[in-house]
């Protein structure tokens, strides 16, 4: 082995002016955002494609990443949003029976720039203490000078829309379900076929997978499709979407939902969530580091579910006005994880129901879903 | 909601004595359940035979009885107790399947006990392979093809129609005991008898073969509310085939994608709800096909497992504490997470680490024995190691076993033996493995012989690559990048300094490695991947480059290590860790912080609530001394603190390291290396004893044959052989001549390289006695005086033996008390040591001193209520004999016996005697106020069927003719019918006694072997002689075992069998708690 074991110089370079060295994989080049970090032993593929990390830096906690190699099946949208991929030992072995192709391939292929060899514990404490922050990860430019001057000259992520930037530029219609992934997600069928109309700030595919899987035509729409235009198409209910950036600077979306609110049955995930929360009225707050993991217990109707959580924002428990209240609490650190409106027919869960990845225990949502359409 | 209130006394069930595929973890489990409970204000009785354990130390319970696991001595335990519950799941499949019998028998419902955690008929479903499969099916989860069938032919007939190879499981059986792989019907038949007899109800399951699929273990929780979480996952590196416990096996799984771990996971709630386990822990395994990913459910345990002991030191989760709350109706959020205490314990650890869990075996002990691995587990221990890359893990754990390797590559001083094709799993395999690698092997090629998923090959490839590219350098050439990749992937400084083109010395390379800073930081386990601040000191070691991550945290307190025992292993067991438990609880008290270094998972030392801190490290001299230069502050200069080590409590594995420490500037506390050196060294012990007028057997001390013979000559046969610095009589035998003698001196020099051999003459027919005292320096007391009821020659931990001595005369005891006395204070023992004495002809003679904890220092703890090892730590620490109020032997109520448990049945084909090589895996106490009783409850603890009537067969070699006589005569009084082989008939005959004569095995039928089939016979008297096992005697001693005939193979243990029928027949069975016994023993009735 030629000097196997001596690669590529990166580093990540935080706003706060520290630096960690390690090796490139992916893509070369570099790339800023908010530095996260996430907990979730697999699914780091779910995590490339998922555009709620667009303008993020993830860093995954699991050592190892890049194992089962990537496949066309478990992405969440068409392509990889993330700026950044820290881990700490880069698998150079796929070793899956649906692979497709390798993780560095596919990152080089998609110019996600990824470091690896990343003490990413130490990292993820610092975060932890210091809080999510914005940095640059690169394999060109290693002058750290240079690159913490770059990482503070990132736009802080409160009073950013990045929505505009993930939504689809055109409406669609999705009937695809889960096929053989179904096990204890596949719900209960609608007794007719239902009509969503769903708004895109950046949605994952296995949320239409879900809602596909059970009799349920969906049309996706861009975000800022006026709520007149959705009602037009006469939907049974309709779908907000989880999505990136600062909940309060999706105005326009906030509007929408306004309109629509006891119209038509709502749901929302996520951004989608946060959407609901103030279009009720309600205030919305950065978390410190956020919850971004598949093993938080979130506890609603008596029971805890594990569940897949993606969210550096949060609704104010008690921003919330009469008529609408909290339903779902993250035990860890009493954070809402989801609220409803009854008289209005709205609900919503800030974490992921769909998980993807994660733990299903909370797929029952998309059955609420349903009822509240069809009761 | 709250804990249950219509309860308020629990009866927790032990798993009784170790043996293969039950060991310390179920101590662990059930220590953790005890404690919990009596927090939460519940009366907690406890019952287990194993005196060994920490959950039967008096504190642990309100009421602790070691009485034998079985109906009847847990029916008068219910009648005395009155519980209004049991928990039947922190006690391995013992405890499971005990509670069945009470169940069966009618018993809960009599006495109106209810049975927490899982449910009687939650328990059959799980269990009965045949309900288990069509409740998976029901739920439309996939099983492996197959039918549970009551005979051979039966079996034969399934395997026709699903096809070879097929897989035997017998039902109710511990480890998969009795099972194996068919690949044909010959083989299957021989298989599938045997299934069926090791199963209690006759049943075995034959079951298309799913070896080569992967391998997955998920431990799930469940409250009674239905909360579920996953606490490990689990992957096995050795494909299926081989049975879990003997796999090599990883957390968190590596090469699953989120779909399919979350399939798994929805599979183990489908399950965990259709078997209706209703609060606790269980563990599901999975078979994975690699090339469809279709997953089958293979099998569950509804109960705390030995993977679930290494999914809570892997994760930092406790299942069995945890378990325990859930079964007395808390739901998982109202527990709080021990690690980061503020949140709740409702979540599933993340993991930002990779475990690795290595097997350790036994085999040399049992010759004879193929060492192949199926689905029948045969290992005796385990290593867990903890690394920031799965290289690391792994390098760590291969250390840590303690078998000469010092990692995946490196030296390698591992025994190979003959060709081995890596097709079939051996102990062996994994060092083929890395040979095939480093000669070019393909990874293709490896993968499909071994099973291995590519993923874990290619990480051993980069082992080896690296391997070969440091080779390249010198020490000196080294560069820093590649020293600090090298450590990253887990090399020792001992792998280095095999590897380094100029063979530097291990010393060489640590010192030039921390001249370049390259030190090891210690990381945290928290549950959350670095989430939340974790509060529990529970460590390991990794290597990063970014400064100020270290998070050992390390305070000013005074404080002291505690050196644990490292994997289980025939001779090194549960009673040492024991030991290092009492240490560190001995320590606290004197407000000295508790260091607890150990990698062994199954143990109360590794549970994070044990010490003040732990490091979960491998016992090598660089782990250790690492851990002492963070805690000392010496990783880059003179110490700044003392951080003293004790290393009398963990068996040999820490006097191993005595010196290496000293030498390094770690202060040893306790009894000095040079004494330990003392005792071990032959020619200064001989002096030292010949100077105080003490007699020992003639012996000597030889490096090469010539001497040996010499001196073999000279001391006359037959003669002790053993090789020195070993533990359990390894290697030990007994030479009659010289060409077993010259046989065994060819062997012998691999066991202990470099170590010579010792040489003792045997004495035939004296009695054994093993003392256990503790000195301070200035006085020494006697713990205890045990008689052993073999003769000599028998391993001590093999012997059975009783405190206090039955047949011993005072004179020779006091000479005994003497002896012990004045070697202890002349070897100047701070702390515990332990004399073996032989008596013969009148003349006592010391054996050997071992300045350290001993086996039976647990055992005399129970019997006499001072906890030793405590006040040996104490010692230790510089505490007098006198301040801690121990100065007088301690008075004994009546009569224990310690009997030891052997594994023939695992090892079909194993020489069956005893010999002075250990092959015990595990003890049980037996009590009572006389011998007789004392004797008979702890074979019943042994699972030894001792029967109260019926036939007896009688098989002696010549030199036992005589002496059998009264025996038989005392059988025939005791009512039995005698059957005897025809020398032993003609003997019996002549003298007056009637017998029936039968053919030995090759005579031909109707022979011994058939009666025992016929269940004729329920007690076997068979001798063998000295060195050659006589084929004959061999196969009737293996149809004992497998008939579950109670089998005495000495005749010292054939009348104290007698004794004990004698009681049995006289008696009925009474049990007393330890707390009323210390009462009674202390003169202040309880």
């Amino acid at each position: 082995m030629q000097a196997g074991f001596l690669r590529t110089p990166a580093v990540l370079a935080l706003e706060d002016g520290t630096i960690w060295a390690g090796s490139a994989f992916g893509a070369i080049g570099q790339r800023t955002g908010e530095v996260v970090f996430n907990t979730a032993m697999t699914g780091y593929q779910e995590v490339l494609s998922d555009p709620s990390y667009f303008n993020q830096i993830v860093v995954m906690t699991a050592p190892h990443i890049g194992n089962t190699g990537v496949n066309d099946a478990d992405n969440e949208s068409r392509k990889y949003w993330l700026s950044g991929f820290v881990v700490r030992a880069a698998s150079p072995r796929v070793s899956n029976y649906r692979a497709d192709s390798s993780l560095d391939d596919e990152m080089r292929a998609q110019g996600i720039v990824g470091i690896t060899g990343i003490d990413t514990r130490a990292l993820v404490r610092h975060i932890r203490s210091a809080g999510a922050m914005r940095g640059v990860v690169s394999s060109t430019v290693l002058d750290s000078d240079t690159l913490v001057a770059m990482a503070r000259s990132v736009p802080t992520m409160e009073g950013l829309d990045l929505v505009p930037q993930v939504t689809c530029a055109q409406s669609y219609t999705w009937n695809t379900g889960v096929g053989e992934w179904g096990l204890g997600s596949r719900g209960t069928k609608a007794s007719r076929t239902l009509h969503v109309v769903a708004y895109d700030f950046g949605i994952k595919q296995h949320i239409l997978r879900l809602l596909a899987e059970r009799n349920i035509t969906v049309t996706v729409v861009p975000a800022t499709t006026p709520a007149a235009d959705v009602l037009a198409m006469k939907p049974d209910g309709v779908f907000l979407s989880n999505g990136p950036g600062d909940p309060a600077m999706v105005t326009y979306g906030i509007a929408n939902t306004k309109a629509l609110l006891g119209k038509v049955p709502l749901f929302g995930i996520c951004l989608g969530h946060q959407i609901l929360g103030l279009a009720l009225g309600g205030t919305t707050y950065k978390l410190s580091f956020g919850h971004h993991g598949a093993n938080q217990p979130v506890k609603a109707y008596g029971k805890v579910e594990i569940s897949s959580h993606n969210h550096g924002f949060a609704v104010q428990a008690d921003s919330l006005p009469a008529g609408s209240g909290v339903t779902h609490v993250n035990l860890n650190d009493n954070c809402v994880e989801g609220l409803e409106a009854p008289g209005l027919k709205a609900f919503s869960v800030q974490y992921h129901p769909e998980a993807a990845p994660g733990p299903h225990d909370a797929s029952y949502l998309f059955d609420r879903f349903v009822q509240l359409m069809e009761g | 909601m709250p804990k249950r209130t219509d309860i308020h006394s629990i009866l927790i069930i032990g798993s009784g004595p170790i043996v293969i595929g039950q060991a310390c973890e179920f101590d662990y489990s059930g220590a953790q359940a005890c404690k919990v409970l009596r927090r939460e204000g519940y009366r907690v009785i406890l019952v287990n035979s194993n005196p060994a354990t920490i959950m039967t130390d008096p504190q642990f319970a309100d009421a602790t009885y070691i009485e034998p696991l079985t109906p009847e001595a847990v029916e008068q335990i219910i009648i005395k107790e009155k519980p209004d519950a049991i928990l039947p799941t922190v006690g391995g499949q013992t405890a499971l399947n005990l509670a069945m019998k009470l169940h069966e028998l009618g018993m809960l419902t009599k006495y109106n006990v209810k049975l927490l955690g899982a449910q009687p008929e939650a328990i059959a479903l799980a269990e009965d392979r045949e309900l288990f499969k069509q409740a998976m099916l029901e739920i439309g989860l996939g099983v492996p093809l197959g039918e549970t069938v009551t005979t051979v032919d039966q079996a034969v007939a399934v395997a026709e129609k699903i096809g070879y190879p097929v897989l035997i499981r017998p039902s109710f059986t511990l480890g998969g005991s009795g099972g194996g792989i068919g690949y044909d019907e010959a083989q299957l038949r021989e298989i599938a008898e045997r299934g069926l007899r090791a199963s209690p109800v006759t049943q075995v399951l034959i079951e298309q073969s799913v070896i080569g699929w992967k391998e997955y273990e998920l431990e799930v929780m469940r409250d009674r509310v239905d909360n579920f979480v996953v606490v490990c996952t689990i992957e096995n590196i050795d494909a299926m085939g081989v049975h879990t416990g003997d796999s090599m096996t990883v957390a968190p799984a590596m090469t699953l994608t989120d779909r399919e771990l979350q399939r798994l996971r929805e599979m183990g709630k489908m399950v965990i709800r259709r078997i209706g386990v209703e609060t606790g822990g269980s563990n599901i395994q999975f078979a994975v096909d690699p090339k469809t990913g279709t997953p089958l459910v293979i099998e569950m345990n509804p109960r705390v497992s030995r993977s679930s002991a290494l999914a809570s030191k892997a994760t930092g989760f406790p299942i069995a504490k945890i378990a325990a709350l859930l079964a007395v109706g808390y739901t998982l959020d109202e527990i709080p997470n021990d690690i980061t205490k503020l949140t709740p314990a409702s979540f599933e650890p993340s993991l930002d680490y990779v475990v690795v869990k290595l097997p350790r075996w036994a085999f040399e002990k049992f010759p004879g024995v193929d060492p192949i691995l199926g689905p029948q587990m045969k290992s005796v221990g385990e290593v867990m190691a903890i690394g920031g890359t799965f290289a690391e893990a792994f390098q760590k754990a291969m250390r840590g076993l303690e078998i000469g390797a010092t990692g995946f590559v490196g030296s390698n001083q591992v025994k190979m033996v003959g060709n081995d094709d890596i097709r079939i799993p051996t102990p062996r395999r994994i060092f083929r493995v890395c040979d095939e690698i480093r000669a070019g092997a393909s990874l293709e090629s490896i993968c499909e012989r071994t099973g291995f998923d590519p993923w874990f090959v290619e990480q051993f490839q980069d082992i080896v690559a690296l391997e070969k590219e440091l080779a390249g350098y010198r020490l000196t050439s080294l560069p820093n990048e590649l020293l600090f990749t090298a450590k990253e992937y887990g090399f020792s400084d001992a792998q280095l300094a095999y590897t380094l083109s100029d063979k530097p010395t291990i010393s060489a390379v640590r010192s030039h490695r921390k001249t370049q800073k390259i030190v090891p930081v210690y990381r945290k386990i928290d549950t959350c991947a670095a989430e939340f601040e974790a509060s529990t000191p529970y460590f390991y070691s990794t290597y990063s480059r970014q400064p100020g991550s270290d998070e050992a945290n390390v305070s000013n307190k005074p404080k002291a290590m505690i050196i644990g025992g490292g994997p289980n292993r025939i001779g090194q067991g549960i009673e040492f860790d024991y030991c290092c438990v009492h240490a560190c609880m001995a320590l606290r008290d004197l407000n000295i912080e508790t260091i607890m270094i150990n990698c062994n998972p199954e143990t109360v030392s590794t549970d994070y609530d044990t010490a003040d801190r732990l490091y979960f490290e491998p016992l090598t001299l660089e782990d250790v001394l690492n851990i002492y230069d963070r805690e000392a502050g010496a990783d880059f200069g003179p110490a700044v603190r003392s951080v003293p080590a004790l290393v009398q409590f963990g068996g040999q594995t820490p006097l191993n390291l005595a010196h290496g420490l000293e030498a390094n500037g770690v202060p040893i506390w306790g009894t000095s290396p040079d004494a330990i050196d003392l005792a071990e060294e032959r020619g200064r012990f001989g002096a030292l004893l010949n100077s105080m007028d003490i007699e020992m057997p003639p012996n000597g001390m030889a490096n090469n044959l010539a001497d040996a013979r010499t001196i073999a000559h000279r001391i006359g046969y037959p003669v002790l052989v053993r090789p020195s610095y070993v533990l359990g009589g390894r290697a030990m035998a007994i030479a009659y001549d010289d060409a077993s003698f010259e046989k065994y001196i060819a062997e012998a020099t691999v066991v202990s390289a470099g170590a010579p051999v010792l040489i003792d003459k045997y004495l035939e027919d004296a009695f054994e006695v093993d003392v256990d005292a503790i000195g301070d320096g200035t006085q020494v007391v006697i713990a205890g005086i045990m008689e052993h009821v073999e003769e000599a020659g028998v391993h001590s931990g093999d012997s059975a033996m009783v405190l206090p001595p039955y047949k011993i005369t005072s004179y020779h005891l006091e000479i005994i008390r003497d002896v012990t006395r004045r070697i202890g204070v002349a070897l100047n023992v701070k702390g515990l040591m332990n004399v073996q004495f032989a008596i013969k002809d009148d003349v006592v003679y010391v054996i050997e001193v071992n300045p350290r904890s001993s086996r039976t220092v647990p055992f005399i703890a129970k019997a006499t209520g001072y906890p030793l090892a405590s006040i040996a730590a104490q010692v230790a620490a510089g505490k007098t004999l006198k301040e801690l109020n121990f100065t007088e032997e301690p008075k004994v109520d009546g009569f224990f016996v310690k009997e030891a448990v052997l594994p023939f049945d695992k090892f079909p084909g194993a020489t069956i005697m005893l010999s002075p090589e250990m092959r015990s895996t595990g003890e049980v106490m037996g009590h009572a106020s006389n011998f007789g009783l004392a004797f008979a409850k702890a074979e019943m603890g042994a699972n030894q069927k001792i029967p109260t009537k019926g036939g007896a067969l009688l098989t002696v070699n010549n030199n036992d003719k005589n002496a059998i006589v009264k025996i038989a005569k005392d059988l025939t009084n005791l009512g039995f019918v005698l059957y005897a082989t025809s020398g032993t008939a003609e003997m019996l005959n002549g003298v007056g006694i009637a017998c029936t004569t039968v053919n030995k095995i090759s005579d031909g039928s109707p022979h011994t072997a058939d009666l025992i089939a016929r269940g004729m016979v329920q007690l076997v008297i068979s001798t063998p002689l000295g060195s050659m096992a006589y084929n004959d005697g061999q196969a009737l001693r293996a149809a004992a075992i497998r008939y579950g005939v109670m089998l005495v193979t000495t005749l010292t243990g054939a009348a104290a069998t007698v004794a004990g029928i004698r009681e049995l027949q006289q008696r009925s069975l009474s049990v007393r708690s330890l707390q009323d016994h210390y009462g009674i023993a202390k003169g202040q009735k309880a």
